[in-house]
């Protein structure tokens, strides 16, 4: 193991939490930028030339706040659960890569922190880890509110996970390995010279499927039930202030970003784009403008859809989305068995995944017609 | 003294703790989580095998599906606290006798065992090729396929039963 080797680990992690940290603080002032445009508002304008010194000032404000810890909470789990909940959502997008590998000063540099063969396995299971910190949290404050969240974000995160992971099977089936690298290469080149190769051109409905199931994960509007606020006041951070708080807050936010760049790799080409062979800098470029619009598609849906009632949310994700996501994985399979008789008939997957997505949205509409299912 | 051997005690020094702190503690979240935390140290062992692919389902499934759902369960039930004293009494010398079998039984075997030194799988043939996981598909799908389905029809018999006992009766208000 030589000292250059673990001198350019050492960096490359150093720079990518940074990355997810200062994009936290700063997806913030966007997020509250953007939802103030969609209605009309100005949002923060006071700290900074156009607010921007507004995350600054929330993280003066949060540390110098006190922190509480309620009398009857179980102290240690208290004090760790926003720690389980942070250590996850920074450490998800280590084999992300984020470039392709080039020569700088005779150096080779791999844009990536780690290289594995089970990618997209190892993200599968760090989401799966990431519910820990929710859970704990609700039930370590001893507070019937946050205690609801807790539960509701174990069951809803469970449920949805199942989808996630169904999604990512089609991307493993069209690139034939779990490797992250080998997913993004798989992606590269066109079709006719002008329909890039993304996976989101072949399966459209898997990727949607995708982007609904991380909106569940990571708690966000329409799924964010663990903090529902009519119902729950905040759900499983009631009982959190100052730091510890912000921390939970910074887990949330850093989710975004990790699943819109797991995102942007396994479904819109990564770091693919335009002459990024030739220039290998436009790859980090493409990368971070992808998972800026996807970030914005977050942002986007929570200013569009009002909150999905809980007993929806759960047959949404059990009744609709698991069949869907199966149905998927099955389409995705024959489609590829045929593409070996003939590569054009790789066609046959998004046309199929497609009829059987809008059958889906039919049926769903058929139902939601019915009066008692209405009523109840 | 390698450095894998030094990792390997260390790991195998906090799974036997965590698996100690899991009987004692009387408080059941803080038992499910010392389980946790002895699943995470048996999936680090399974990456020093080199079967990182076990590795992370262990994490995933283990702790990651079904612990999340015993601590459901466990917050859901509101039973953190477990009563002193016990149910069974007849379960304690029960469980002395079948846990000193079990150990003899171990200890025979590992004896056995250090008598045909180094028939422990040589990790250095698999360690984290891109075959591993290939040559793992085609074993599953080829010469285990009849088990293979069979679970799966197992698993599937299961989420019927679910279904059927959590189904309403026709008439019954709920």
């Amino acid at each position: 193991m030589n000292f250059l080797l673990v001198l350019e680990w050492l960096i490359k992690g150093f720079v990518w939490a940074l990355v997810l940290l200062g994009g936290f603080a700063y997806l913030t002032l966007y997020e509250r930028k953007a939802l103030a445009r969609m209605q009309s508002r100005l949002g923060p304008n006071r700290a900074g030339p156009w607010g921007i010194l507004q995350p600054i000032a929330d993280a003066v404000k949060l540390i110098f706040k006190e922190e509480l810890t309620p009398a009857k909470a179980d102290k240690l789990i208290f004090t760790l659960a926003p720690v389980i909940t942070v250590v996850p959502a920074v450490i998800i997008t280590a084999v992300v890569p984020w470039g392709p590998s080039f020569e700088i000063f005779g150096y080779h540099l791999n844009l990536y922190i780690a290289d594995i063969n089970v990618g997209v396995l190892y993200i599968m299971s760090i989401a799966s880890i990431a519910v820990y910190g929710i859970v704990l949290a609700g039930w370590s404050s001893n507070n019937k509110y946050a205690m609801m969240g807790g539960l509701r974000s174990t069951a809803q995160m469970i449920s949805y996970e199942i989808a996630l992971g169904l999604s990512f099977v089609s991307a493993i089936l069209l690139a034939g390995s779990m490797r992250m690298l080998d997913i993004v290469s798989a992606q590269g080149g066109y079709w006719f010279h002008f329909i890039p190769k993304w996976f989101v051109v072949l399966q459209p409905v898997g990727t949607g499927i995708f982007l609904i199931a991380t909106l569940a994960e990571v708690n966000r509007a329409p799924f964010d039930m663990p903090e529902a606020e009519q119902e729950l006041t905040a759900g499983y951070h009631t009982e959190y202030s100052g730091m510890k708080f912000a921390l939970l807050f910074m887990a949330e936010y850093t989710k975004m970003i990790a699943i819109s760049a797991i995102g942007a790799t396994i479904f819109f080409g990564g770091y693919n784009g335009p002459f990024v062979d030739k220039f290998p800098w436009l790859g980090p470029i493409y990368i971070f403008v992808k998972i800026i619009i996807l970030l914005f598609g977050m942002i986007w849906v929570r200013a569009t859809f009002p909150r999905i009632r809980y007993d929806r949310l759960m047959a949404f994700g059990w009744k609709v989305l698991l069949p869907l996501s199966l149905a998927v994985v099955f389409i995705t399979a024959v489609g590829i068995i045929l593409a070996q008789l003939n590569p054009l008939l790789i066609i046959f997957i998004p046309v199929a995944s497609l009829l059987v997505a809008g059958v889906a949205v039919a049926l769903i509409d058929r139902t939601l017609r019915r009066k008692d299912y209405a009523r109840r | 003294m390698n450095l894998t051997l030094i990792l390997f005690i260390v790991l195998a020094s906090v799974a036997v703790a965590s698996a100690a702190g899991l009987l004692v503690s009387r408080n059941t979240v803080y038992a499910a989580l010392f389980l946790v935390l002895n699943f995470a140290t048996v999936a680090v062992f399974y990456l020093l095998l080199g079967a990182p692919f076990i590795a992370l389902a262990q994490v995933t499934i283990y702790a990651g599906a079904i612990m999340v759902l015993f601590l459901f369960v466990i917050m859901l039930l509101g039973s953190e606290k477990l009563p002193r004293g016990q149910a069974l009494p007849w379960q304690r010398p029960m469980a002395i006798i079948l846990a000193a079998v079990l150990l003899a039984e171990a200890g025979f075997l590992l004896f056995q065992r250090l008598q045909l030194t180094a028939s422990l799988a040589n990790p250095e043939a698999s360690v984290n090729t891109t075959e591993t996981l290939r040559t793992l598909g085609m074993t599953l799908f080829n010469q285990y396929l009849l088990p293979f389905e069979v679970t799966s029809v197992l698993l599937l018999v299961a989420m019927v039963g679910v279904i059927v006992l959590t189904k309403k009766e026709k008439g019954e208000q709920g």
